[in-house]
């Protein structure tokens, strides 16, 4: 059963992970180039998923857009956990009132809806890629730090740390020998669930215009587009909704597999 | 060091030392001293919760910032309570050097073992490049592990409970310290395997020259290794002197307790064994 959520999680990111990348060097269509004579075709040989308004070809938008979906979690991601894990380590390392003042301070950042910061982001900066994957990075710190935080308190509590320390092991050693490889499985984790997260929070975001603007694909704009005609072509919104529905499902898949997988081995080793 | 001039002044002198925890209000150790001397080997005996091993922590000062320590720890004539942590871990792992109970839990899980060894090596002696990895499978190899290549390159939970409580005793011994503590070594371990690995500190003690205070609740096991001993009760030491005279003429009830639950043998076949609380009755629950 453990294996079955792995296997599929993998499999279904594997998807995404492939259409982003042979996206890179081969797409059936120009997936920006406008074709008023080819609007709104259904499903055919020469255009598989059929085209939308534009008469772009859907099976090509929707592959280039799994570049910007994925490039969204991995920075979003990479913010997230490069900021909280530092903060979770040594909040659970140093104790006290830091650990407490710095903990408040997530928590009031994790009130914060990412969807509020990216507006923030946007009126600013005008929107773009780059304000949504750094509003839903921010969004997601807390959570990072949380998980870190937490598990250092249980490393720190254990016997190989105070072993270490009657071996002469400063804090910075043990943070960085002992602790950070006891942390990254369940960091690992929740890198994993953040992931898909991030995907569903710029496929909201792309929909509001808050996120990439056109021409650049994205699964949320598509959907947005697709509104249009909603009620003489469904399909258009079947393609794009399927998309994200897969790659959300995909990562959390993974990040419970992992989990799964990872735990019982944790308590095997801790007894 | 120069151990030469210090010589007839103790390695480790300990004064009234009492910890309390709850600001003051639960007081868990009451003045305890004792002094040892380079090479010599002070035992510390007594049940659980008597203290012994608050007692070893507030000497390698590895209690929580809750406990208050008082009294008086030197080293070396230095006082090493109030001592920084960064001063303090210069001399753990280095000059003093300390084995635990639980060798289930005492090594990180995540690394090899060989690399926690050398972990400790490296971080006393610097600039000894390519020179670590030899001395760690000679260290193993002294302690008894017969294939130290392969334990070297294990995880722990690839290892038994006895090759772990070897390889942490090659940690605590890696840097030669001039004194071992060793909080109950064998207690998690199982009869036979015990006897080899008091038997392998004893041989390495001797090999080091290295003084250690040994705790234990077990005065058979004491016995083995120590030629002193300290009888502790309740955070208090209420006896104390050469095992063999503790044996002969204990003072306290207690450790007349102790001596007689030890000396199985001097039991009749047949006979009830006895137990501590036919000597000494501790509060009201013991029998009289």
């Amino acid at each position: 059963m453990r294996r079955v959520t792995l296997l599929a999680g993998v499999a279904l990111v594997s998807v995404v992970v492939l259409l982003a990348l042979v996206s890179f060097v081969w797409t059936p269509y120009d997936p920006v180039r406008v074709d008023p004579s080819a609007r709104l075709l259904g499903p055919s040989a020469a255009h598989w998923l059929g085209t939308d308004g534009f008469g772009i070809d859907i099976a090509s938008r929707i592959m280039v857009a799994a570049q910007t979906c994925l490039l969204v979690g991995v920075i979003a991601v990479g913010i997230a956990a490069l900021v909280g894990v530092p903060i979770g380590i040594g909040s659970g390392l140093l104790g006290g009132w830091f650990s407490e003042v710095v903990m408040r301070v997530t928590d009031v950042l994790y009130a914060f809806p990412a969807l509020l910061l990216a507006i923030l982001l946007a009126a600013a900066f005008g929107a773009s890629t780059w304000t949504a994957m750094i509003a839903i990075g921010i969004a997601t710190i807390p959570a990072f730090a949380r998980v870190a935080r937490a598990g250092t308190v249980q490393v720190m509590a254990s016997d190989y740390v105070l072993a270490a320390r009657s071996c002469g092991t400063g804090r910075a050693a043990i943070a960085g020998r002992h602790i950070l490889p006891n942390v990254a499985p369940v960091v690992g984790v929740q890198a994993s669930v953040a992931f898909g997260i991030a995907i569903l929070a710029e496929a909201a975001l792309s929909y509001l215009g808050l996120a990439t603007p056109p021409p650049t694909p994205t699964w949320g704009r598509m959907l947005r587009d697709a509104q249009t005609y909603l009620f003489t072509e469904p399909s258009l919104a079947l393609w794009p909704g399927l998309a994200i529905a897969v790659a959300v499902l995909g990562f959390n898949l993974l990040g419970d597999g992992l989990r799964d997988l990872l735990d019982p081995k944790l308590r095997e080793q801790a007894r | 060091m120069s151990t030469t001039a210090l010589t007839g002044a103790p390695l480790l002198a300990v004064r009234d030392l009492s910890v309390a925890f709850d600001r003051g209000r639960r007081r868990v150790l009451h003045q305890v001293s004792f002094d040892i001397a380079p090479g010599q080997r002070l035992g510390l005996i007594g049940e659980s919760g008597s203290g012994k091993s608050l007692t070893a922590l507030a000497v390698m000062g590895l209690l929580p910032d809750s406990a208050e320590v008082t009294g008086s720890v030197r080293w070396r004539g230095a006082e090493l309570l109030g001592q920084g942590e960064r001063a303090l871990a210069r001399l753990r792992g280095s000059e003093l050097a300390m084995i635990f109970q639980e060798p289930m839990t005492a090594l990180d899980p995540t690394m090899k073992v060989g690399r926690q060894v050398a972990e400790v090596r490296r971080l006393h002696r610097s600039a000894e490049p390519g020179r670590v990895r030899p001395l760690v499978l000679a260290m193993l190899s002294s302690v008894g592990l017969p294939d130290p290549v392969r334990i070297a390159d294990s995880f722990p939970h690839q290892l038994s409970g006895g090759q772990r409580q070897r390889v942490v005793t090659a940690m605590a011994l890696v840097n030669s310290p001039d004194l071992l503590i060793c909080d109950e070594p064998t207690t998690a371990l199982d009869v036979t395997v015990q006897a080899r690995v008091l038997a392998l500190i004893d041989q390495a003690l001797t090999r080091e020259q290295a003084a250690c205070l040994f705790i234990s609740h077990d005065l058979a096991v004491v016995a083995q290794v120590c030629s002193n001993v300290l009888v502790m009760l309740d955070g208090r030491v209420v006896d104390g002197g050469p095992v063999d005279r503790l044996f002969r003429a204990p003072e306290h009830p207690y450790t007349a307790g102790l001596v007689a639950t030890a000396r199985l043998d001097l039991v009749e076949p047949g006979s009830r064994l006895p137990v501590i609380g036919d000597f000494y009755a501790s509060g009201a629950a013991g029998p009289q």
